[in-house]
């Protein structure tokens, strides 16, 4: 009975996230400027983040969490220096 | 699945809206991110996924492992910690970032900036 | 002490985290102490300002306060972005004066505003002390200032100073 509501609700939220992804790249590669391209980005990592939290979630292991802890610090570390470049032209001065 | 079937109902019910309600957030959040007709209403929109999108995702996988007793709950609370410091730091950069680039080129929609128009002219 | 441990609730929760993440083991212990004075030093050669919090007392107030408006503007602004005529929305900028002058509850007021949905913080002008918001849903401007000077800076003053 509880295996079988989370297994669906999983579901239902990996789709939505899935769709939440779809959307962000869409928006990645629309731009129209640069600066949209990096918000859309930022959203993507945050969603791809999300979604391997479900994986955590519905398999029980620990590793899709690591997973996880990794891709949001680079994501973060990835749209600092992206944010950087746009406003000075250069990452490390 | 591992041990679901041993959960109590309540747990499961509460793990499964807990997580709707992230990725319902989230999925608003990408929606706004399509439809939202400026660069800087569109910065609006992630925020959604990274507050309750996250928050509600990261919840639900706190009740979860909790009732189930498989782990202590350590990455979720290292995740929400990492996600509250850093989303509102890169926000700001690329808002700043974007400002700069529409001051430089003299866009109307966005105030400019007194300081460097004095000593501009 | 201090030289040794620049910044001891760095090093303790660096510690905390690295036993948390890896298990609790001697080998570990070690290891997560090592890095985690290396670490404060590290910060020392970055000279951050150090926090002082006057009234810790009055944290859990501010941190219930903002989770309460997260949540209430999250459901606002995911009500607008689903509604269907999106011209009728004003968004724009504002521009706050702020009394507060202290660092660290400037860095807390920028992440309470940019992580709640419907308000950015922008730019932060340090000669005038103001700050430039983008505000998602700008009926009423004095209800933002107001909100923002009563409802935030107001305890972070007290907190702080």
């Amino acid at each position: 009975m509880s295996a079988s509501i989370l297994s669906w609700s999983l579901l239902i939220a990996s789709l939505l996230l899935g769709v939440a992804l779809a959307i962000a790249a869409f928006r990645m590669i629309r731009g129209p400027r640069a600066q949209d391209r990096i918000v859309a980005f930022d959203a993507l990592y945050v969603n791809a983040m999300l979604l391997l939290l479900l994986f955590g979630i519905r398999t029980g292991s620990t590793l899709y969490f690591e997973g996880a802890l990794v891709i949001s610090l680079l994501g973060f570390v990835s749209t600092v220096a992206l944010a950087k470049f746009l406003m000075r032209g250069e990452v490390i001065e | 699945m591992m041990q679901a079937d041993q959960l109590p109902v309540w747990a499961a019910l509460l793990a499964s809206a807990l997580v709707l309600l992230g990725a319902g957030f989230t999925v608003i959040g990408a929606i706004g991110l399509a439809r939202l007709q400026t660069f800087y209403e569109r910065l609006h929109a992630p925020t959604l996924g990274t507050t309750w999108g996250a928050g509600g995702i990261l919840l639900g996988s706190i009740v979860y492992f909790t009732v189930a007793q498989s782990r202590p709950v350590v990455h979720e609370v290292l995740i929400a910690a990492f996600l509250t410091v850093t989303t509102p730091v890169s926000l700001m950069l690329i808002a700043r970032a974007a400002l700069y680039r529409d001051r430089a080129e003299r866009n109307p929609l966005v105030p400019p900036d007194d300081a460097s128009q004095e000593t501009d002219a | 002490m201090s030289r040794m441990l620049p910044y001891p609730l760095l090093a303790a929760s660096l510690l905390a985290m690295w036993v948390l993440l890896n298990g609790l083991s001697a080998g570990h212990v070690v290891l997560g102490t090592a890095i985690a004075v290396a670490a404060s030093h590290v910060m020392l050669a970055l000279e951050p300002a150090k926090p002082r919090i006057r009234r810790w007392y009055l944290l859990p107030k501010l941190v219930a306060i903002v989770l309460a408006d997260i949540w209430r503007s999250n459901i606002a602004v995911a009500r607008l972005i689903l509604r269907r005529d999106q011209s009728k929305r004003p968004s724009g900028f504002i521009v706050v004066p702020l009394e507060l002058r202290n660092r660290t509850g400037l860095v807390i007021l920028a992440v309470i505003l940019t992580s709640t949905p419907g308000t950015a913080w922008v730019e932060y002008d340090s000669t005038r002390s103001t700050v430039l918001l983008h505000i998602f849903d700008l009926v009423d401007e004095t209800y933002w200032i107001d909100l923002i000077k009563n409802r935030y800076e107001h305890l972070l003053l007290e907190i702080l100073e």
